[in-house]
């Protein structure tokens, strides 16, 4: 006889919401009147429609109608398997359906359409400190937030003291919770969950609370949690955190599911597709852009030394950025300036014309300025551009990504020692010196 | 290595719901646990950080015997049918209060829990039910002015007492029904909050409680009694009293409580679904 040993089973779930819309403004005092006296009907249909979507499917001869303006699909047609003791992460940007996929399957909130097949009892752990009540104790709390969670008086009656322990608030625990920090109060609801034998676990982001150590404790208790061959779905923007307790995961985008598979795989994927590509050779449509337009970039890249184009510099060499762009008009004191941004999105450093104490006359038609970089200080990684260019009068363009390359393996000091990308944000040029009472030694580095 | 499960491991299908669900019982038992632990949580931090505590379950409703018997036992003289005013109003007004109390915090049970609705799994049915299990406590305590009362009046029960948990789960039973009605629209339509003070004041006035109902002139008698609480309340009367039940003005509200029971269970379930989403 088979055993099935399917634990989570989703086949075709999709889940829509409806969204407000700006309520209408009239001109007419008539009108305000009017909509004044049927505001009641107005809102009794508006509240009835936030779960009835009738006027979204297909009509009555099949065809399909325009879909209502005010309805997004959180999620659309996802299907997956889950075996019995995996332990996939769950990954994807704000808003792409995956606390929507959770609650579903929590049971908190039915699909729109499709079904999903559980086998086991499910726990869910949506956030931390569910049904805490301030004016309870710590112990109150602990046996309220474990009887929510799923355990039956016994069960944590046996456990209390273990939970108790591990929070570390045992001197408190007679306290009314109203008196505990935040800190007290997440530790303690945490410890609750962490002691949970759900026999199929579902997790949304609570690691994204506490202070470092606490954190650290958590990711500690979850591997355990996973290592005894429990089935866990876990959502979490910490990459760091999935690719040490999930070996795969699968990544959400706008509702669907795009990639899935080993967890590295996945999340390369996923950091890919958080820099959106650019034309980077041709920037007149470019979706983001400021400015008055007098002077407007038409292209940018990078050049290595020998004038050939690159998305591909290397560490440690020159480098050149190319701003190509047009002026509509003659324009005097111009300040050229661009930002490099990395993977996480923090500006690693800025280079303007103005840091040279001059500026440049710009004569009307097309043209180019060129920034020199002798060594580019940036490790390994994805970085994008965003340039700008002001004159006295104001601004003139400013566009928000305007290419973007990867930097490659370097050879920054000259030595095969390149410090990891999670520690340095920009390379420095540095030595070296160890003084004892024997004698000074001395290391250079990049020379 | 922990041992997942079992041969049988328990089976859940989701899927879109849809049209009208009968309540599943054998769910609400594997939940008693927690049911428990709601209602104790309810209970206690209703009194949390005040000095009287319980007391002021007995508080409430001995100021409302005051002040009804001298404003309608003394200054209108409201006809009592021969029972001395003090003892009429308390009969009356300790279950009163417990439904009141039960009905209000029913009908917002789903929007001040709408924390844990987004966040956790239960039976939703624990939402509404929790508050009318819980303000029985207040009513057992409550019902201490009540046995003073009747001892002083040296009341000699009959056995019209055996009828009292028919009164009892009546009572029960209509907070209830009219807890789940009134909780399902609430989180749809918060103007609930607003009629409910409006309604509980209105609904005192339209049972037997400060007044009797034999002065509702005779035509009206089976409309006036077709009000489930007119039944509860004439009935606890008499069985603690001594006095014969009225069974003209219990039977009409019996058959309207039951109504509202199944049909509350019936509509709660039915909405249960999307109450995430309209939250």
């Amino acid at each position: 006889m088979k055993t099935d040993d399917t634990a989570i089973k989703v086949e075709n779930i999709s889940k829509c919401y409806r969204i407000g819309l700006k309520e209408k403004i009239h001109d007419s005092f008539g009108r305000t009147i009017i909509d004044f006296i049927k505001a009641p009907l107005d809102n009794y249909r508006k509240y009835r429609s936030l779960y009835n979507f009738d006027d979204t499917g297909p009509d009555s001869d099949g065809h399909p109608r325009p879909g209502a303006c005010d309805v997004i699909w959180a999620l659309r047609d996802v299907s997956m398997e889950v075996k019995r003791g995996q332990v996939i992460g769950i990954i994807g940007r704000n808003g792409a359906g995956k606390s929507t996929l959770l609650k579903i399957l929590s049971r908190i909130t039915d699909p729109t359409t499709g079904w999903a097949r559980i086998r086991g009892k499910v726990s869910s752990l949506l956030e931390v400190g569910t049904g805490f009540h301030p004016e309870l104790t710590g112990r109150e709390n602990v046996y309220l937030n474990s009887a929510i969670l799923g355990m039956k008086k016994k069960v944590i009656d046996r456990k209390f003291d273990q939970i108790v322990g591990f929070s570390g608030v045992e001197k408190f625990i007679d306290t009314p919770v109203k008196r505990y920090s935040s800190g007290m109060k997440v530790r303690l609801a945490f410890s609750v969950a962490a002691h949970l034998e759900p026999e199929i676990l579902v997790i949304d982001e609570v690691l994204a609370v506490g202070d470092a150590e606490f954190q650290n404790k958590c990711l500690g208790k979850m591997h355990n949690i996973t290592q005894r061959g429990r089935t866990v779905l876990f959502v979490s923007h910490n990459m760091g955190a999935i690719i040490q307790l999930c070996p795969t995961s699968i990544l959400l985008e706008d509702g669907g599911i795009v990639a899935g598979g080993p967890s590295k795989e996945v999340i390369d994927q996923y950091l890919s597709s958080i820099f959106r590509p650019v034309d980077s050779a041709d920037l007149r449509n470019t979706p983001i852009r400021d400015g008055d337009g007098r002077l407007q970039f038409t292209a940018a890249c990078l050049q290595q030394e020998n004038g050939v184009n690159t998305n591909m510099p290397v560490s440690g060499r020159p480098v050149d950025i190319v701003l190509d762009f047009v002026s509509h008009r003659p324009l005097s004191r111009v300040q050229f300036k661009f930002t490099i941004f990395n993977q996480m999105g923090i500006a690693v450093t800025h280079c303007s014309v103005e840091s040279s104490g001059q500026s440049f006359n710009v004569p009307r038609g097309q043209g180019q300025v060129i920034c020199h970089i002798p060594k580019l200080p940036l490790p390994l990684g994805q970085y994008k551009i965003s340039a700008a260019a002001y004159d006295d009068r104001g601004k003139l363009d400013w566009i928000a990504t305007a290419c973007i390359f990867n930097v490659q393996a370097s050879n920054f000091f000259k030595a095969p020692f390149v410090p990891p990308i999670r520690y340095s944000t920009a390379l420095v040029e540095h030595s070296w010196q160890l003084m004892t009472d024997g004698c000074k030694q001395k290391a250079v580095c990049g020379q | 290595m922990h041992k997942s499960g079992t041969e049988n491991p328990q089976v859940t299908v989701i899927k879109p719901q849809s049209g009208w669900q009968v309540i599943n019982f054998r769910e609400l038992s594997e939940y008693k646990d927690l049911f428990l632990f709601l209602v104790w949580r309810d209970i206690k931090i209703l009194y949390a950080q005040t000095i009287l505590g319980f007391a002021w379950a007995t508080l409430n409703p001995l100021l409302q015997i005051i002040i009804f018997t001298f404003v309608f036992g003394r200054v209108a003289r409201v006809q009592t049918d021969g029972i001395p005013y003090v003892l009429f109003s308390t009969v009356a007004i300790i279950p009163w209060t417990y439904m009141s109390e039960a009905m209000i915090q029913s009908s917002q049970s789903l929007v001040q829990g709408q924390q844990m609705l987004g966040k956790v799994y239960f039976p939703r049915l624990l939402f509404p039910i929790t508050p009318v299990l819980a303000r029985l406590v207040d009513f057992g305590i409550s019902i201490l002015i009540l046995l003073l009362v009747v001892v002083y009046y040296r009341v000699v029960p009959t056995w019209n007492l055996m009828l009292f948990p028919l009164f009892f789960v009546s009572m029960v039973g209509i907070s209830a029904g009219v807890g789940m009605w009134l909780s399902a629209m609430a989180i749809r339509f918060r103007d609930v909050k607003f009629a409910m003070q409006f309604i509980v004041r209105m609904l005192m006035y339209s049972a037997p409680i400060v007044y009797s109902a034999s002065s509702i002139p005779k035509t009206y008698r089976v409309i006036y009694s077709v009000n489930p609480i007119v039944g509860v309340i004439e009935g606890l009367r008499s069985c603690l009293l001594g006095r014969p039940v009225p069974w003209e003005y219990v039977w009409p509200g019996m058959v309207t409580a039951l109504l509202v029971l199944i049909t509350g269970a019936l509509y709660f379930k039915r909405m249960e679904r999307i109450f995430v989403d309209v939250i």
